[in-house]
């Protein structure tokens, strides 16, 4: 059984224009000590799965489909449950590596936290811990580190003390969303191969949030492209890059930043991303897409088997992008 | 920390430096003779030149400020014309009455709008919330003087729980100034536990928007815990800063209420010494008010350097 079996999962979130249906049936599943990448555009609901997964969608959310996590459905659970897996056997790391620390306490006891909580670690006990930790990031000297406050780090350091922070009770999966988008182009790469690694070393899965298709490619072995809160493509990494068989997902790779360029920088494609609470039919990339027929449009595209483990949501994958732009995603 | 610390003393000097000469200055342009002016039209010219004698009117100004502070280094506040006693015991007296209704109100105030500010943010949006944003509404829109007239015709008049008015003095026990401190103090304490509690509630909120409030949750912390954990502490930056303002108007700004109440506490004496011309009183009390301001501001500068270490250590 998969560590991880996501299901259909929906989820509407009130807006002031009416209810939005931000993820409309996101379905994958995860293998123990797997890792699996997530890319999409900004806003195509890379955030809200993963704050799905740990139960910390925004207030009003309404959620459906299943999460299965180790046998068990997160959906069902009850709050008090789900604040025992939260850091514990599910971690997360965020976005923001300034903002994502408490001010006020030190970086030692931010980390201790967790053990504190879940193992029922005496304060010394957790204290030393969480210094040794900071070693395993590779934060020195961890014990000065410890004792540090957040503001006393840079934005690397910080990122690595979340690291610690995550990998504190030792989680079977930790999800990552987007850790590095505030760092520099070097600094991001060194903490995402130290996770990866770390993740890769101590078994866990890892479900990787990035803008940053290198990263993808180098550290999963499966990916999932999201659009308008679907997934339009889901397969081996390997097969996707190659194949770049739905149109959107040839778009992504067209507007990837050069590689002498920013790997944080948000991918574009023409056009933007449609209003969530006032999806049309069909297709959501329809309004965007260059191949788009009237009947994009009739019905919600089914997923399609590609290769082994490789589908895509979209009706006309034997078509040939437009001649002249081999990798082109629509209408300028 | 130490440096952060000697600034802030250094800033607490120096207002109070300028504070004094300000209020010399103040009361040095006010058109008239001073002497004059306490005496009033009747005095004969040797009254007048008398007195203008024994306050140094003929001296230079810089000469009759130096020896103004000096004299209140040495805790001599000069003698009060309309009391005809030294001015020290008369503030020293009043004072019995303002630091423990300041005291009393501001405690009221917090014990009041902590618990409800937090409460209300912990249920933002939920009908919990309104009905404390309508109290606190309330609150705001009620004058003091006006519940003061309406909690002694209750608890006083119609009740007999509590005095109507006055003081007693200390000396009778805790309990008897207690009670006499303790409408005044109530009735002080709605308008400021009303804005605290928005303070509060709102500096709450912003505080749960935060980053790290999600990271603490993604931890495995329960609402509940992180609230005390990891959210309120940051919240206090903001409260704090407004409860040194309302424990400042708390201590200089009662005298609506000591004057319902028959209160002798400062705020009524310098109303009085104005009244009475009694410039010495009136010097001296304004600056002693001004100080203790000030002093209140260095404790709230001392208590964010408590709370927030990025005030007491910098960068590596
Ligand atoms: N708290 C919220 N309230 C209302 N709408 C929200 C909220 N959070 C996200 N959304 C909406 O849900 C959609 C998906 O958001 P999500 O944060 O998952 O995108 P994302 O793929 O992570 O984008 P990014 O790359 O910018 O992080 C967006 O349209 C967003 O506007
Ligand atoms: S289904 Fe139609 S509109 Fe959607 S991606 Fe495929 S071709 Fe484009
Ligand atoms: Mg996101």
């Amino acid at each position: 059984m998969a560590l991880l079996e996501v299901e259909d999962l929906r989820v509407t979130l009130p807006t002031a224009r009416g209810p939005a249906a931000a993820l409309r049936g996101v379905s994958f599943s995860l293998e123990a000590g797997e890792a699996l990448g997530l890319v999409g555009e900004s806003g195509s609901g890379k955030s809200l799965t993963a704050l799905a997964l740990l139960g910390l969608l925004p207030e009003g959310a309404a959620v459906g489909g299943h999460i299965r996590f180790a046998g068990r459905d997160l959906l069902a659970l009850p709050e008090r449950e789900l604040c025992r897996l939260r850091g514990n056997r599910i971690a997360m790391i965020f976005q923001e590596p300034m903002t994502a620390l408490n001010p006020l306490q030190t970086i030692g006891r931010q980390i201790a936290e967790p053990l504190r909580l879940h193992r029922a670690l005496s304060r010394s006990a957790a204290a030393d811990e969480a210094i040794r930790l900071l070693g395993r990031v590779g934060l020195k000297p961890a014990a000065g580190r410890a004792r540090a406050y957040p503001h006393q780090l840079s934005g690397g350091q910080r990122q690595r003390a979340m690291i610690a922070m995550a990998l504190a009770c030792a989680p079977d999966l930790l999800v990552a969303d987007e850790p590095t988008t505030a760092l520099d182009v070097t600094v991001a790469r060194q903490s995402l191969d130290l996770m990866a690694a770390l993740a890769a070393e101590s078994g866990m899965a890892l479900l990787l949030i990035s803008h940053d298709l290198g990263i993808i490619a180098e550290t999963t072995r499966r990916m999932l492209v999201m659009y308008g809160g679907q997934v339009v493509e889901s397969g081996p990494t390997a097969a996707v890059f190659a194949a770049l068989a739905h149109p959107y997902t040839r778009g992504l790779f067209a507007a990837r930043p050069r590689l002498d360029g920013m790997p944080g920088r948000l991918p574009t494609i023409p056009g933007s991303v449609p209003d969530l609470a006032d999806l049309p039919p069909g297709c959501p990339f329809a309004g965007r897409c260059a191949l788009a027929i009237a009947a994009c449009t009739a019905a919600e595209p089914p997923a399609v088997d590609i290769g082994p483990g490789h589908q895509a949501r979209c009706i006309r994958l034997d078509q040939q992008p437009p001649a002249g732009d081999p990798v082109a995603g629509g209408p300028a | 920390m130490g440096l952060y610390l000697l600034k802030r003393l250094g800033g607490l000097l120096a207002t109070l430096v300028a504070a004094s000469i300000v209020i010399f200055l103040a009361l040095e342009v006010l058109p008239g003779d001073a002497a004059e002016m306490q005496l009033g039209q009747n005095a004969t010219p040797a009254q007048v030149l008398a007195l203008r004698t024994e306050l140094r009117l003929n001296r230079p100004a810089v000469e009759r400020y130096l020896v103004w502070i000096g004299g209140m280094a040495r805790g001599d506040f000069g003698q009060s014309y309309s009391y005809e006693v030294p001015v020290s015991g008369l503030i020293e007296q009043r004072l019995q009455v303002t630091i423990p209704l300041a005291f009393l109100a501001m405690a009221l105030t917090i014990l009041l709008a902590l618990p409800a500010g937090i409460f209300a943010a912990d249920h933002h949006g939920r009908p919990s919330d309104v009905a404390v944003s309508g109290l606190t509404q309330l609150g705001l829109a009620i004058p003091n003087f006006w519940l003061a007239i309406l909690l002694v015709l209750l608890f006083a008049v119609a009740l007999h729980l509590f005095p109507s008015g006055g003081f007693p003095g200390w000396n009778h026990g805790l309990w008897p100034g207690l009670r006499a401190l303790l409408l005044p103090a109530v009735s002080l304490a709605a308008v400021q536990a009303a804005i605290l509690t928005r303070i509060t509630r709102s500096a709450v909120l912003e505080v749960l928007g935060e980053d790290f409030v999600r990271t603490a949750r993604a931890k495995g912390l329960s609402r509940p815990a992180t609230l005390w954990r990891h959210v309120l502490r940051n919240a206090l930056i903001s409260v704090v800063t407004i409860m040194g303002l309302q424990f400042a108007y708390l201590v200089a700004g009662t005298i609506v209420i000591e004057n319902v109440f028959y209160l002798p506490g400062l705020g009524r004496l310098v109303f009085q010494a104005i009244a009475n011309r009694d410039l010495v009183v009136v010097k001296n009390a304004v600056l002693l008010l001004a100080a203790m301001v000030m002093v209140i501001n260095f404790i709230v500068d001392l208590l964010y350097a408590v709370i927030d270490p990025r005030l007491r250590i910098s960068r590596p």
